[in-house]
């Protein structure tokens, strides 16, 4: 055939829109669930417990280990210009704007969004989810709105806890180890970070980011086809498109958010 | 691409219903017994990409009846049950349960329809976080508001009918297979069904959970007043139970009739089937293209 | 139920952490605690050019941050920026004969306010203006004046 290749094309690309509706099919029939939580707020402590509590020490070590790194990579830099004072304001504001949400959506994508893909992908397979429904429970408000909901709040408390405990481990690196002045590095600090600009903005990517990442997970593993193979394919793409979303979304709202 | 004319399949005249002529038809006979049917399939057909899985199937499913639909893999039984309980669409024709059309019914419809209904998956299907225990308790809790001594002493009855009331603190993972279907079982008919429909429930069982399993299934029909729907191929044990049996192929049904009728019956088709035999109409070879001309495509695979 | 409830005290702490992170950003990181200090009084100031004087810059006197510039505008009469300047409670000495100056932190830091005091007895009150102001240095015009001046000489 002639145009063979440009049908491929064709075909790959109506079925990446008609994955896209499914997709959004989804998270419509999920948050339109959200009923059931008010319900049975039992199952998204159990989630948010999954989500959020099991992921707290991947978050806290990094969030540790990138401020260290922080205070020391930015020692070096602005030392050079006298202005080791302003270690704080970097330190802080990389994290608060950046580094927090980001980092731990990528965290958060790997070590939770790939066990709900998972999860979810072998409920699917073990027909789990059909056996619910033969019970005349709706899988989707039971299972997936739980842990939608779940991710999308215990996001913005993983972030904030990893720029806290980066804004700590710049300060040991900074203050502790290389001298900065400890006054200059939280006065300067609190003058430049604002509090609207800087940490709502932050608050707000990862929130947005915990709907990425959780509404990717539970997509893919819910799309999943139902075998062994499947689950493991739509496992490695739930992590490697909700990081290429992440950060993707990333520079969009940044863009919005202080592009004036 | 077209092997139309090698394909073994298309060529063969398919026999259509076991009995003959002077019999009543299937058609009139339903409408006799409008209220005696709980399951009643018109024209279904549906497809799935290319490939026609059901052609204007009519089928009834009697009260009180083991009916079982059997045929070879791939023949649709599944897709079958999916249909009647909803969980896909057909292309046309429809289908009536308990006088509702299913496919007609909106969610909160057709999931008030599914409590009557207890379906028994392949695998079990069982919740695997949850203990045997819980898993049974789970439509209880979710449909009624049972006080917790009564959904026990319930739940405990209903494990105690399938023999696993000491399993009861078990998980899935800690089951054998023919436990874990008799564990779904229990589920099944916790909320006291109207119908039970099973998927393939004996396949990969050993004689001893198979012979259970079998008893099981005639028991609870006759004990309940269910009405119960087996889907299978494993022709002895199916036959030893059913009232009726139908035997699908190629999207049709091509023999229909109870266990003794279908044993007498002399066409190749049912008799492939219900024999065993290697080859017949349904053939041993996949439709391909003559083995010469394969050999002589160069480059393909 | 021993195992809800554990899953609950710590979903429960968790949240408390991760809400004690968002207050220590908040207050400890951010410029909250500063911002919501609506004490202090309100001083203006008029220059012919701020250069990039923000609000929230700090304002000085003797290079201690004394107050933070709460407003910039333009004032289209007189084609003068105007500054209001929120000076910390306590800080009720600064003479009126004041001298405030835009200054930079270093060669490339931030802009801010300096507050330079004078010899005066009488002291600036709530709304007062500030008379004495000294405009930013723009690099360009310093720059271009020294070129002028060289070829003036040279000339």
């Amino acid at each position: 055939m002639r145009f063979d290749s440009l049908a491929r094309l064709g075909r790959v690309g109506l079925g990446a829109l008609e994955r896209l509706g499914r997709a959004h099919l989804l998270l419509v029939s999920i948050v339109l669930g959200v009923g059931e939580i008010l319900r049975r707020p039992g199952l998204l402590w159990a989630q948010i417990f999954n989500i959020g509590v099991l992921s707290l020490l991947i978050v806290g070590v990094s969030g540790l280990f990138v401020g260290m790194v922080l205070g020391l990579q930015g020692y070096y830099v602005l030392a050079q210009f006298g202005a080791e004072q302003s270690l704080g304001v970097m330190v802080a504001t990389s994290l608060v704007r950046e580094l927090g949400p980001v980092v731990t959506a990528l965290l958060v994508a790997g070590r939770a969004g790939s066990a709900l893909t998972a999860e979810i992908g072998l409920m699917k397979a073990t027909e789990q989810l059909s056996g619910l429904e033969m019970m005349a429970v709706d899988p989707i408000r039971r299972i997936l709105t739980p842990r939608f909901f779940g991710g999308v709040l215990a996001m913005p408390l993983l972030a904030a806890i990893f720029s806290a405990v980066g804004v700590m481990g710049g300060y040991f690196v900074g203050v502790g180890l290389l001298g900065v002045d400890d006054g200059a590095f939280w006065s300067q600090m609190q003058s430049k970070v604002d509090f609207e600009e800087d940490l709502i903005n932050g608050v707000v990517k990862s929130l947005v980011f915990g709907v990425v990442v959780t509404w990717i997970a539970l997509f893919q593993g819910y799309d999943s086809a139902p075998t062994a193979e499947g689950v493991s394919r739509s496992t490695t793409r739930s992590v490697v498109h909700a990081a290429l979303v992440v950060l993707g979304v990333d520079f969009v709202l940044t863009a919005l958010m202080f592009g004036d | 691409m077209d092997y139309g004319n090698t394909d073994p399949l298309s060529r063969q005249p398919l026999v259509v219903d076991s009995r003959s002529a002077d019999r009543p038809g299937m058609q009139e006979q339903s409408i006799a017994t409008a209220s005696d049917v709980l399951v009643s399939i018109r024209g279904l057909s549906f497809r799935r990409g290319d490939r026609l899985i059901f052609d204007d199937l009519n089928l009834d499913i009697r009260r009180g009846s083991v009916t079982a639909v059997m045929g070879p893999s791939g023949s649709g039984k599944t897709t079958l049950l999916k249909l009647i309980t909803g969980q896909i669409h057909p292309d046309a024709g429809h289908i009536e349960v308990d006088g509702e059309d299913v496919h007609r019914l909106d969610k909160a419809g057709l999931y008030r329809l599914r409590r009557r209904m207890g379906m028994l998956f392949q695998s079990g299907a069982l919740l695997t976080d949850l203990t045997v225990f819980e898993n049974v308790a789970y439509p209880l809790r979710e449909h009624t508001d049972l006080p917790p001594s009564l959904l026990r002493k319930l739940v405990l009855l209903k494990l105690e009918a399938v023999g696993l009331r000491g399993a009861r603190d078990l998980l899935p993972n800690e089951l054998s297979g023919g436990m874990a279907r008799r564990v779904a079982l229990a589920r099944a008919i916790a909320l006291d069904p109207l119908m039970i429909l099973y998927d393939e429930p004996f396949t990969g069982q050993d004689p001893i959970s198979m012979g259970m399993l079998v008893a099981l299934i005639r028991q609870l029909n006759d004990a309940a007043g269910l009405t119960s729907i087996l889907v299978s191929h494993d022709v002895r044990e199916t036959a030893s139970i059913a009232d009726d049996l139908y035997v699908i192929a190629e999207g049709r049904i091509i023999a229909h009739g109870t266990p003794a009728e279908l044993a007498a019956d002399r066409s190749a088709w049912v008799r492939q089937f219900m024999d065993g035999l290697p080859d017949g109409p349904m053939h041993f070879h996949y439709p391909a293209p003559p083995l010469e001309a394969d050999f002589r495509t160069r480059g393909a695979r | 139920m021993g195992k809800q409830h554990r899953i609950e005290v710590m979903v429960g702490a968790f949240m408390v952490l991760g809400f004690l992170a968002l207050f220590f950003l908040a207050m400890r990181v951010s410029n909250l605690s500063l911002d919501t200090n609506a004490e202090g009084y309100r001083l203006s100031a008029r220059f012919a050019n701020v250069g990039s004087l923000k609000v929230r810059s700090p304002v000085t006197m003797a290079g201690v941050r004394i107050g933070r510039i709460e407003e910039v505008r333009f004032d289209k009469t007189t084609y003068e920026a105007v500054v209001i300047v929120r000076i910390d409670a306590g800080i009720d000495t600064i003479p009126e004969d004041t001298f405030a100056n835009v200054f930079t932190s270093g060669l490339l830091g931030e802009q801010y306010l300096g507050l330079e005091p004078g010899g005066s007895q009488e002291y600036l009150r709530d709304g007062d203006e500030i008379a004495n102001t000294q405009s930013a240095l723009v690099l360009e015009q310093m720059i271009g004046q020294f070129l002028f001046k060289k070829a003036g000489e040279s000339g």
